[in-house]
């Protein structure tokens, strides 16, 4: 049994082999690996007993569950209008300037990735962002230089 | 400064009344008076859709099978608002306290909270609550067991079918209604979902009585809103406050005196001119004068130094992205309105190419599948009818 059909089978075994358990194991997957692989998919689908395909079009239809390979740390900035609005450019250059990668794109030691995501629900204290689960609101690029400081020295 | 607009206390705040004594009080009486009640009170889903929620659990308390759910929609995607999540952290106890009545009175023995992803965080805080629910659950003798279900980030599971579809392991993609939940939800089962303020206020009809609950409000829009303020405010965030408010008075006190526009309801909803304030009402719409727009609260705010053509450019990218992609209005018409409204900016189209815009707009209310497609409309047509200048200069 390869390592990552030991994973499903772990998240298989907690969460159930029906089709309603198959968002909650994608979910476990992405939150030990930073990502869904192939193999994972193919891997789910077999205990699921469904094509690997449609495993595929669950995963890649929600945009928290990325199929290639991301960073430990995932900072979704929001872009939509109002924390656009209240100077998202700004903070997005200055995450672009310490991490050194653009929107889109991971550090190579698969610590960070950047991305944009869709209004996260705090626009009064815009601008906002997510790494991983936890919220940062009322953003500035001071506050931003300390969250990632705080957070490059976290293992 | 000074508040004219009267604030209510009726959804975040404490009353002597545990919401576990409102449900307690609730489970002595019969179903269907509980259901007469909620019709009566005229509730409708604060989501944003507004369908009457007394008929909806109706609906499901009627429809045939032994097993049956109750979903408390959380799965808040709307641009600008924030209310459910800060009822979730505010007053968990009322919302599960609403589910509890709504599973007695359509006879549910399971329900679940579709939470959004972006607000995992509140899974732990929720879960405690949860476990303090089902203790109270226990002593009432009701055999009600929640859960909560997290989304991954899509906005359009945020729509009644596609957050069914979506709990079911399917992609988040819209079904055709009917069939209804209420007859044909969760596994093919009798579901009844609702918004987590709806509960809210299904709960506070059952504490108040429905003619306390029908004294707030205006014809047709009964009871107290939460609104999420944001934008070019120097106040932004929740606000309790009666429906039936006029948009001049909601600006007069939350606008930074330099307002130029509102968006009303969100990405989906209305852009609101200023020389259009006046003559426009935060409601259902009913049989008012003037403009009544509903709204599930989000409530956006310009200012002179904001470009229209931005605001609407960045709408149109957020529902370019939303879309699900299954029907072809919506999929096609979203990216050609983007890049519509990018050629005509440019001059590389005439302004007259607005014109068909707005016919492909009309087209896709009347054929997309589910309320994005439909409602794309309405901020595109607001936005370009009242700002048509800044769609071309």
């Amino acid at each position: 049994m390869t390592k990552t059909d030991m994973m499903v089978k772990e998240l298989v075994d907690k969460y159930g082999s029906k089709r309603e358990s198959l968002l909650p194991i994608l979910q476990g997957v992405y939150d030990l690996e930073h990502f869904v692989s192939d193999e994972a998919m193919v891997s789910i689908a077999r205990n699921l007993d469904l094509s690997s395909a449609d495993v595929y079009g669950k995963s890649t239809f929600y945009s928290f569950l990325d199929t290639i390979p991301r960073g430990k740390f995932v900072i979704r900035v929001c872009k939509t209008i109002v924390c656009d609005m209240h100077d998202k450019n700004q903070i997005v250059d200055t995450l672009e300037n310490i991490l050194k990668i653009k929107v889109g794109e991971t550090t190579l030691n698969r610590k960070f990735s950047l991305l944009y995501t869709n209004c996260l629900g705090w626009c009064h204290k815009g601008p906002a962002m997510l790494i991983n689960d936890d919220v940062y609101t009322d953003l500035t690029p001071e506050t931003i230089r300390e969250i990632i400081t705080d957070y490059k020295n976290r293992e | 400064m000074q508040e004219r607009l009267k604030r209510l206390d009726v959804i975040l705040g404490i009353h002597p009344e545990s919401p576990y004594q409102v449900m307690e009080k609730a489970l002595k009486r019969a179903p269907k008076d509980i259901i007469s009640d909620l019709i009566d009170s005229g509730l409708k889903g604060r989501g944003g859709a507004g369908f009457l929620t007394g008929l909806k659990w109706k609906f499901a308390a009627a429809a045939d099978g032994d097993e049956k759910f109750v979903v408390c929609n959380a799965d808040e995607g709307e641009p600008g608002t924030f209310k459910d999540r800060e009822i979730l952290t505010l007053v968990p106890k009322k919302v599960l306290a609403g589910m509890g009545i709504c599973a007695y009175v359509i006879g549910a023995r399971k329900g679940y909270i579709y939470l959004r992803g972006e607000y995992k965080y509140l899974v732990p805080h929720l879960e405690r609550e949860i476990a303090e629910f089902h203790k109270n659950c226990f002593k009432l003798e009701l055999d009600f067991n929640i859960e909560i279900f997290l989304g991954s980030g899509a906005y359009v599971c945020g729509e009644e079918t596609a957050l069914l579809n979506s709990m079911e392991g399917f992609r988040g993609e819209p079904r055709n209604k009917p069939p209804f939940p209420t007859n044909d939800g969760y596994l093919g089962k009798p579901t009844v979902v609702n918004n987590v303020e709806t509960l809210v206020s299904a709960q506070v009809v059952s504490r108040i009585g429905v003619e306390e609950f029908k004294k707030l409000g205006i014809q047709d829009s009964h009871g107290s809103k939460l609104f999420s303020v944001s934008g070019d405010t120097p106040r932004p965030g929740i606000y309790d406050l009666e429906f039936g408010l006029s948009l001049d008075e909601f600006v007069r006190e939350f606008g930074d005196g330099d307002t130029k526009a509102v968006q009303v309801g969100g990405a989906s909803g209305f852009c609101v001119p200023r020389k259009k304030f006046q003559s426009t009402t935060i409601g259902f719409p009913g049989g008012l004068t003037g403009d009544s727009l509903p709204t599930g609260g989000s409530m956006m705010i310009f200012n002179s130094s904001r470009s229209m053509y931005n605001v609407l450019r960045n709408y149109l990218d957020f529902f370019e992205e939303e879309s699900c992609g299954q029907c072809t209005p919506c999929r096609i018409g979203c990216q050609q309105l983007k890049v519509g409204i990018e050629a005509v900016k440019r001059g590389d189209k005439d302004p007259e190419y607005l014109q068909q815009l707005l016919k492909l707009t009309d087209t896709m209310k009347i054929t997309a599948k589910c309320g994005l497609g439909q409602s794309v409309a309405n901020s595109f047509s607001s936005i370009v009818d009242n700002f048509r200048e800044e769609m071309i200069y």
